[in-house]
């Protein structure tokens, strides 16, 4: 909750052009169409070992997530607005109950033009494994590891479609940081990230807009895509720090510049996926990327079964000084689609650190119940002996996970 | 994640090998051929279409399970046709979105719109044979018909209901077809097909396609109101109700590409 009265009183200026959105919309809205839908979300997590730092929580956390989906349309659909708040109340980490707008956004669509403004969500990218030219949004890293739960992103999106593919032009106005683990978390860092403290480059600190230009394209079997990125670099430096006499981790967000490139050839069963960024900022200047492939099996054994296997390897110049986890990784992948009437899925993965001979293990397996339910089991597996490696904190964290999803 | 590497290209010209009626001093083949040519001609000039689909699956205990699709598609005249799916049930699927653009021959192009994600996938179009969203209609079965997806031979002329019906087999050209045949009833005053046979890629029977309730739309084009897909094998059942046919409403390429993808709800 301390989470959301911070963001609120720290983004006025963005909750000022959103009271405008609104403004607008309720005059359109005579003859406009609504819709709601959502999902609720019971989530459970149980640690077989005992946790590596004090004041971390045993065994077992429970967590209860909720996410409406509030939509309007109007004007034959050329306009429409969609309102997505989020909510996460967590058993033991004060950090992982919070709150956030995932969407809150107006869409204007015009014949080969599209103009969105608001708090959106945007995904950049190909790979599987790790999403690196996917700068936009800021990870919501309380939320799971993997990356992949993003912040809602304050924007506006000016969309145009083109004969030789699709620009996007982004203002970004504020910024968004990272979510880290309380104190009592299980899956964090040794010392404890305190995001009340985040310094910034930037004079005007999370108030700097940035600016993004994205192009891409679909050419026969590739698709390519390559993007600008100036402004507030969405993965900060953490530097030690104290808070009451206790030694924590100070998140500091430099500014950035970044070029990226991202393409995939689908080519019968073989999907073909490179991404590559260079950054540049004061403390750094690098390459990096993220290739492989990913290859599917139709119909296993006679049965309706699709087997997908996918490998990619992840590269970052800078090395064991990388404040990234795939420096120098492999991960292999297996995907199982049994195309059923209750569409259970299985993924499993490892990662493997080739500079640090540390592993993860993961797995995520869903299935539907009924026509409104569904059901997941996730299990992530850590193995790691050097204390250098970011993955050393988490190496008495391993986990499953079962989750029930409730739509509605 | 939910709807993987799948085609579905929804034309309904697919639905609708027809046969002319007239025999001349040709081969079984050539006869088959003919049929599918004047099918597919008969229905050229729907320019877009938009649908409403219901699937109602069934297993062999008679539990039911459905989903909601609305269709887009547009017509091309010198390619296959452009598609649009957009997924409203079951829920946890709700907002997914499907592109394809077919081709006669070669691969088609298709993504995947995850809304979860907002991602866009670009996915493979290889897999023909596997089940769509669990029903009993494969994915080959609902993409659009072109003629050089198969070749044909006449089998004979017999009655269907109160219509007299040409008996065509059909062999896929695609290597992963689930097929090694079908059999198609199409009426000979309108060019409806009335039945479909499936055999296995062991030759063996494995589900039979009737059609029911067809309208005329734009004094032309025919449309069904039910397709019934029995599994002889597995004794599951799907029924797919198509409902609000809307034609010519001005769809163009603006409303077929990543951008409508990301934009479909």
């Amino acid at each position: 909750m301390s989470l959301l009265r911070s963001y609120n009183y720290r983004h006025g200026i963005k909750l000022t052009s959103m009271g405008l959105i609104l403004a607008f919309t309720s005059q359109a809205n005579a003859n406009a169409e609504f819709e709601a839908s959502g999902k609720v979300t019971a989530e459970l997590r149980l640690f077989p070992e005992s946790p590596q730092f004090t004041d971390q929580y045993q065994d077992v956390n429970t967590s209860v997530a909720v996410e409406p989906d509030l939509f309007w349309q109007w004007n034959d659909g050329l306009d429409s607005l969609s309102f997505k708040p989020f909510f996460r109340l967590d058993q033991h980490d004060n950090e992982r109950t919070h709150a956030d707008i995932r969407e809150l956004s107006w869409i204007h669509q015009g014949n080969d033009w599209e103009l969105r403004t608001g708090i959106q969500k945007v995904f950049w990218g190909v790979t599987e494994f790790q999403h690196l030219v996917d700068v936009i949004n800021q990870s919501d890293s309380v939320e799971d590891i993997d990356g992949e739960d993003k912040l809602g992103q304050p924007m506006i999106n000016l969309s145009l479609v083109k004969d030789w593919g699709i620009v996007d032009l982004y203002v970004l106005p504020g910024f968004r940081e990272q979510t880290f683990p309380g104190k009592k978390g299980r899956l964090r860092s040794g010392l404890v990230v305190d995001t009340g403290q985040a310094q910034y480059e930037a004079g005007n600190e999370e108030l700097h807009t940035d600016l993004a230009v994205r192009w891409s394209h679909s050419i026969d079997d590739f698709d390519v895509g390559a993007h600008w990125f100036r402004g507030t670099n969405r993965d900060p430096i953490l530097q030690v720090g104290t808070k009451n006499g206790e030694a924590v981790l100070v998140p500091y967000y430099e500014q950035m510049n970044q070029l990226g490139f991202d393409l995939q050839a689908t080519i019968e069963s073989w999907l073909w996926k490179a991404e590559t960024i260079w950054r540049d900022s004061k403390s750094d200047t690098y390459w990096a990327a993220q290739a492989g492939f990913e290859y599917t099996f139709y119909g296993v054994q006679e049965s309706n079964a699709d087997l997908g296997m996918l490998l990619e390897y992840g590269w970052d110049q800078r090395g064991k000084e990388a404040s990234a986890v795939f420096q120098n990784d492999i991960s292999i992948g297996a995907r199982l689609a049994l195309n059923d009437t209750a569409s259970t899925e299985l993924l499993a993965g490892v990662i493997y650190d080739l500079d640090y001979d540390s592993t993860s293990f993961q797995v995520e397996a869903s299935r539907r119940l009924g026509n409104k339910w569904k059901i997941t089991l996730d299990g992530r597996f850590f193995s790691t002996d050097d204390n250098a490696d970011l993955l050393s904190s988490m190496d008495r964290d391993d986990h499953i996970q079962i989750g029930l999803e409730r739509y509605f | 994640m939910h709807l993987q590497q799948k085609p579905l290209s929804w034309i309904l010209s697919a639905l609708i090998l027809g046969s002319a009626s007239y025999a001349t001093a040709e081969t079984a083949e050539d006869k088959g051929l003919a049929i599918a040519q004047k099918t597919k001609q008969s229905d050229i000039g729907w320019s877009d279409m938009q649908a409403q689909m219901t699937m109602v699956l069934r297993n062999s205990q008679g539990q039911e399970s459905i989903r909601e699709i609305r269709l887009k598609s547009l017509e091309q005249e010198t390619d296959g046709d452009k598609s649009l799916s957009i997924f409203d049930k079951p829920l946890d699927v709700k907002g997914t979105a499907f592109l394809s653009f077919s081709h006669p021959v070669g691969a088609d192009d298709q993504w995947l719109y995850l809304p979860a994600l907002k991602r866009v996938k670009r996915i493979a179009s290889r897999n023909k044979s596997g089940p769509f969203m669990g029903s009993e209609f494969a994915y080959e079965d609902l993409t659009s018909f072109e003629i050089e997806k198969y070749t044909y031979k006449f089998l004979r002329d017999e009655p269907c209901g109160t219509e007299q019906c040409s008996v065509v087999e059909q062999y896929p050209v695609d290597k992963y077809s689930g097929y090694t045949r079908r059999i198609a009833w199409t009426d000979q005053s309108e060019n409806r097909l009335h039945k479909v046979e499936f055999y296995d890629r062991k030759g063996a029977p494995l589900k039979t396609l009737t059609y029911a309730g067809y309208k005329q739309y734009l004094g032309k084009h025919w449309r069904p109101d039910l397709m019934k897909m029995v599994n002889h094998q597995t004794k599951k059942n799907t029924d797919l109700l198509w409902s609000d046919y809307r034609f010519q409403e001005g769809l163009n390429d603006a409303d077929f590409n990543k951008n409508s993808l990301k934009r479909a709800r």
